[in-house]
């Protein structure tokens, strides 16, 4: 069989998955929402543009206005930029060490594997959040970059974990040893060898780590630790909260962010499962 | 099983060592030195300055060499000083934190065995059942993907605020003090319940979602189709992959405690339930960062402590760590 004939069998079965139809589309609509939202409001996210403070949905407010009279669509959308911009910075770090620490680990094997393996564990053993905590406690000024980068360093014990095990598998496999055989170079065996028959794997592993670091930024925002200078969707539900959206029955404030979230990820979850029936045969609905 | 039991012991002396000292070097080398700025803001009254300078020049004194202002930190630690609290000024944060850790327990244990043992069976009869499948399965991925505090806030707006069932404040009634009665007890439980649901239900998806998931791996596996070649009942394959089938679950449960525990911290800051997260949200507002680093060293202590306890139920339940015959991937 050759390439091009594999890469279309695959698309056949992506065309006609409906998981991965859906999420993909939930996908697709937010970040268009991302891209297109701050167009059509002329407001930024923490002007005081009501002065009669809560209001409800309106054709001029179309989220409504938070107890300041901010707009909650404005901050709305530019909080949909936050969290996509943590997903991807934030996923592709911890997916890329994952990836580093996963094939070293895996294809050296021996002492190198042993003190990874240690390394991963122990990381893998302190709760994310924890750390997250007490470093963001203590940084005056945060931006939402730096929460990525922070998110990303502390995400990837799992991703190195299980990126080790295939890594294991596929590198007594009789092409790995005929590479090794000719001479080549370990990391580029890694990458023309080992990596190609996994690159579905990663694919997953890296949209797992998008919706990690997409909850993990929403609940370290939640508790007063999000960026200083910008808006999220964590933030707005933490601003929610803090002023008593709750009992004021301000339900507009505090209810699009969540659920954008929740969707966001839902999306992510189900194209994952979506893509892992499309790579995987056996897992094909008959 | 003493070499497994050894391995991971290991592993968390280790993970201990690292919290606490990521817990001494942070403050100790952050730009601009916020504990010293903390002290200067909190100087309200000159005992307090003193008794925290106190601590302070002996967990990060300045004086002395810095391997000997580590040693110190340690010695602190095994003395349960872990400073002065600036938010409640005279208590002891070790204290302020002690009062915390039952209503952790109280809201985390229950809405963590709960959920798994109510999500893992659900899963396994979901699995392979087109209808559920189809109807109850998507609930299962939307809870897992709902962030924590949004159910939360969810479930305290519709229950607490519309429809005025549940209170959505505090650990019981404001107007009781702690004893023993059933009226107590009653507003106690009322208080828990909602912060409780809200864990649960969103545990509960991703469980039911997990152990769907594995089984359906099982039943493709080759001993399942040889069983079915035998002629077994329906009903014994699907024992069988069950009981491989909750190991992974297992292990996954320990892999997710700080996930489950980063969501109670955020549930009960919407239902200011007064646990550990609770005091953490006080201790931002109010920059009290010697609480906050006790709080970060209970919940390393608390994880460690229920991924031990999960590795000795994994003991029990899979026969071959207990006969040594795989060194399962510590």
């Amino acid at each position: 069989m050759t390439k091009r004939k594999v890469r279309s069998e695959t698309l056949y079965f992506a065309l006609r998955n409906n998981k991965l139809r859906v999420g993909l589309s939930v996908i697709l609509f937010f970040l268009v929402l991302t891209f297109v939202g701050p167009l059509l409001t002329h407001y930024a996210p923490y002007d005081y543009v009501n002065p009669l403070g809560a209001q409800p949905p309106s054709a001029k407010h179309w989220f409504g206005t938070t107890m300041f009279g901010q707009d909650v669509f404005t901050q709305f959308v530019y909080g949909l930029k936050a969290t996509f911009l943590v997903g991807v910075v934030g996923g592709g770090l911890g997916t890329l060490i994952g990836i580093l620490i996963g094939f070293t680990a895996g294809y050296r094997g021996g002492i190198v594997d042993e003190v990874l393996n240690m390394i991963t564990n122990i990381v893998l053993v302190i709760p994310t959040l924890a750390i997250l905590l007490i470093i963001a406690a203590y940084l005056k000024v945060r931006g939402i970059l730096t929460e990525s980068i922070f998110i990303g360093c502390t995400a990837w014990p799992w991703a190195a974990r299980a990126i080790r095990a295939q890594t294991f598998s596929l590198r007594s496999r009789e092409f790995v040893d005929l590479a090794r055989l000719s001479g080549m170079s370990p990391w580029r065996i890694i990458f023309t060898e080992v990596a190609p028959n996994m690159m579905s794997y990663l694919l997953l592993v890296f949209i797992l780590q998008f919706g990690g670091a997409i909850l993990n930024a929403a609940t370290l925002d939640f508790i007063g630790l999000g960026p200083t200078n910008a808006v999220s969707l964590g933030l707005m539900m933490n601003n929610a909260v803090l002023w008593g959206a709750l009992l004021l029955g301000i339900w507009w404030w505090f209810i699009p962010p969540g659920l954008a979230i929740m969707a966001i990820v839902g999306a992510l979850y189900v194209t994952n499962v979506g893509l892992d029936e499309v790579f995987n045969p056996k897992l094909r609905e008959m | 099983m003493r070499r497994y039991l050894g391995r991971k012991l290991l592993i968390y002396v280790l993970t201990f060592f690292l919290a606490v000292t990521i817990d001494w070097l942070i403050p100790r080398f952050m730009p601009g030195d916020p504990v010293q700025t903390m002290l200067s803001r909190a100087a309200l009254h000159a005992e307090a300055v003193e008794v925290m300078h106190g601590y302070y020049t002996r967990a990060f004194g300045l004086d002395v060499p810095v391997w000997q202002q580590y040693l110190n930190f340690w010695v602190a630690i095994f003395h349960g000083d872990l400073g002065t609290s600036v938010y409640l000024f005279p208590q002891p944060v070790i204290k302020v934190i002690m009062r915390a850790v039952p209503y952790d327990v109280f809201l985390l244990l229950p809405a963590i065995l709960l959920s798994w043992f109510a999500g893992n069976w659900f899963g396994a009869f979901a699995a392979r059942n087109k209808w559920l499948d189809n109807t109850l399965l998507p609930l299962g991925y939307i809870l897992t993907a709902t962030p924590y505090m949004w159910l939360g806030i969810l479930l305290a707006w519709l229950f607490g605020v519309v429809l005025g069932i549940f209170p959505i404040a505090g650990a019981y009634s404001f107007s009781m003090r702690p004893h023993l009665s059933w009226a107590f007890i009653g507003s106690v439980l009322k208080h828990w319940f909602l912060p409780f649901a809200s864990i649960f239900l969103v545990k509960f998806g991703g469980w039911a979602i997990g152990m769907r998931n594995m089984i359906i791996y099982e039943l493709e596996a080759d001993y399942s189709h040889y069983l079915e070649a035998l002629g077994a009942p329906r009903g014994l394959i699907r024992k069988y992959a069950f009981r491989n089938a909750i190991l992974p679950q297992i292990t996954g449960l320990s892999l997710d405690l700080g996930v489950i525990v980063a969501g109670a911290l955020v549930t009960e800051v919407v239902f200011s339930y007064p646990g550990i997260g609770y005091l953490i949200l006080q201790a931002i507002q109010n920059q009290d960062y010697f609480l906050i680093q006790g709080c970060f060293l209970f919940i390393i202590i608390g994880v460690l402590l229920a991924n031990f306890a999960i590795d000795i139920a994994y003991v029990i339940v899979d026969p071959r760590t207990r006969l040594g015959m795989v060194g399962e991937s510590a």
